[in-house]
């Protein structure tokens, strides 16, 4: 931010934004201090030696927690209440194409916008490039992490129509997952064993920053708007189902590729 | 972005409210998004790597044996507990166990089942990379163990068990547990980083699920016990 020089200054303005900055940036920070204390601790007390590349690390740091905080503030600013809204009306309206496709583009498209996904599919790509799995260029690498987070947000979207769809029926849960359990240990059979630890990961990164909020405004706002679903039972499980798919999903992905 | 825009002008036919926010808020996204892929190849993947390695070396370098890796397990422990007792969505997730449960679950105790959950997950994951094992033989018994679980457990419990071991992971806590075990798998002899690095977030999901209805049915079975302890009080 730049500060007026010549013009009038008014601090209560300026003061405002940076303390609103301020509160952003420590909601992230909270999310790094446990790894700090840790690798702190470790190194101070077990491993007594200095950590290499400390500046570079601490720089980066800090362009973490200040990246992630701007990140998910401008989605709470712009994205969320627009999402959260429609999501809303979608389960009021009653069009079961219509909310089945808006069930299965949100789960897409935050998804795709997932920070740790990105992370993830980017270092999945470096390592299949240096083990030869894909050939060893920029293009293939992007193309494989482009592909892998392809892949993982269709997964998402068919995991919200599922359930969706299960919120609607009022099915229980416990079948879905299990049926899906039962597809992941038959798949893992057959996939190809250098995607197989990628494809659980998966699973467990999907959901994340982006996409838990949207994901259970739509499954709380549907349940709501149903009679006789109670907005805690029913709402959950959605963010379940979108960890179980993207394992289905990418295993799948293995055996094409 | 573009979806949520077409939806609103195509189906619902309402104009957006607060233009201006929203195009500032994606401005914010843009730059946010920038700074966080820098500081992760700066910061959060070199610091998994090096912990990985620094630790590796110490607890006797190349060795095949795994008993030798004591430090890595009790890293590993610690940064799993540590991250997710202090996660935002754990927190306001274990509220409301709270209240479906009727308070047969207790916030905090379910935090620290949670966490506990991923601390093993993650020990676990990493005895895995050590020894090289495969991957699918642990996940299938695990899955195998949840849906035993899940069969006995209170029906209440188990959409909040499954979704918790989806929250666990938070934005920052992800790199830096795939560049440990990336980290792991480079350094220890005789493992591929492609076959063996990756699993350790499929751990951290996986075990708090069980940790949490595990702990529904302990907190269950002790309430029970001390309901009939007062009644036997109470008796004579």
């Amino acid at each position: 931010m730049v500060a007026p020089a010549d013009s009038t200054p008014r601090p209560r303005d300026i003061f405002v934004r940076v303390r609103a900055l301020l509160r952003i940036c420590t909601g992230s920070f909270r999310d790094l201090i446990p790894i700090i204390v840790v690798v702190a601790f470790f190194q101070i007390v077990v491993l007594q030696q200095p950590f290499p590349n400390i500046e570079r690390v601490v720089v980066g740091l800090v362009f973490v927690v200040v990246g992630l905080s701007l990140f998910v503030q401008g989605l709470q600013i712009s994205l969320f209440p627009l999402g959260e809204g429609m999501a809303d009306a979608f389960a009021r309206k009653g069009s079961l194409t219509a909310l089945l496709a808006f069930a299965f583009f949100l789960g897409f498209a935050t998804t795709v916008a997932e920070p740790a996904l990105i992370a993830v599919a980017a270092k999945a790509a470096e390592v299949a490039g240096t083990a030869g799995f894909i050939s060893d260029t920029e293009v293939a690498r992007n193309d494989y992490a482009l592909n892998l987070r392809l892949t993982v947000a269709v997964s998402v979207g068919a995991a919200l129509v599922l359930g969706v769809f299960r919120i609607l029926k009022g099915w229980p849960v416990h079948y879905l997952i299990i049926g899906g359990y039962i597809l992941v240990i038959v798949m893992t059979g057959f996939a190809p064993p250098e995607i197989v630890g990628i494809a659980y990961d998966s699973g467990g990164v999907t959901t994340s920053t982006v996409t838990v909020p949207l994901v259970a405004a739509l499954g709380v706002g549907l349940a709501a708007a149903i009679r006789g679903r109670t907005p805690l039972l029913d709402g959950f499980g959605l963010i379940a189902l979108a960890s179980l798919t993207p394992i289905i999903f990418v295993l799948a992905f293995g055996l094409v590729v | 972005m573009a979806v949520l825009l077409g939806f609103q002008f195509l189906v619902l036919r309402r104009p957006i409210p607060n233009m201006r926010r929203v195009i500032a808020g994606f401005a914010y996204v843009l730059v946010g998004l920038t700074l966080f892929l820098v500081g992760l190849q700066e910061a959060l993947f070199p610091l998994g790597k090096a912990m990985a390695q620094q630790l590796a070396a110490l607890s006797g370098g190349g060795s095949e044996n795994w008993l030798d890796y004591g430090w890595i397990y009790a890293f590993a422990a610690v940064i799993g507990f540590a991250t997710t007792v202090a996660e935002p969505a754990l927190i306001a997730v274990s509220l409301k166990a709270q209240d479906v449960s009727g308070g047969a679950v207790s916030a905090r105790g379910l935090r620290m089942a949670v966490a506990i959950g991923v601390a093993i997950g993650v020990t676990l994951g990493v005895f895995r990379i050590i020894t090289g094992t495969p991957l699918p033989f642990y996940i299938v018994a695990g899955y195998i163990v949840v849906v035993f679980q899940a069969v006995r457990c209170r029906k209440e419990i188990v959409p909040l068990a499954f979704d918790s071991g989806g929250v666990t992971t938070s934005t920052v806590t992800v790199p830096v547990v795939t560049a440990l075990g990336l980290g792991l798998a480079s350094t220890i002899p005789g493992r591929s980083p492609l076959l063996d690095g990756f699993g350790l977030i499929a751990f951290a999901s996986l075990f708090p699920i069980m940790s949490v209805m595990g702990y529904a049915v302990v907190s269950e079975w002790m309430r029970q016990r001390g309901r009939r302890g007062a009644k036997k009080e109470e008796a004579p």
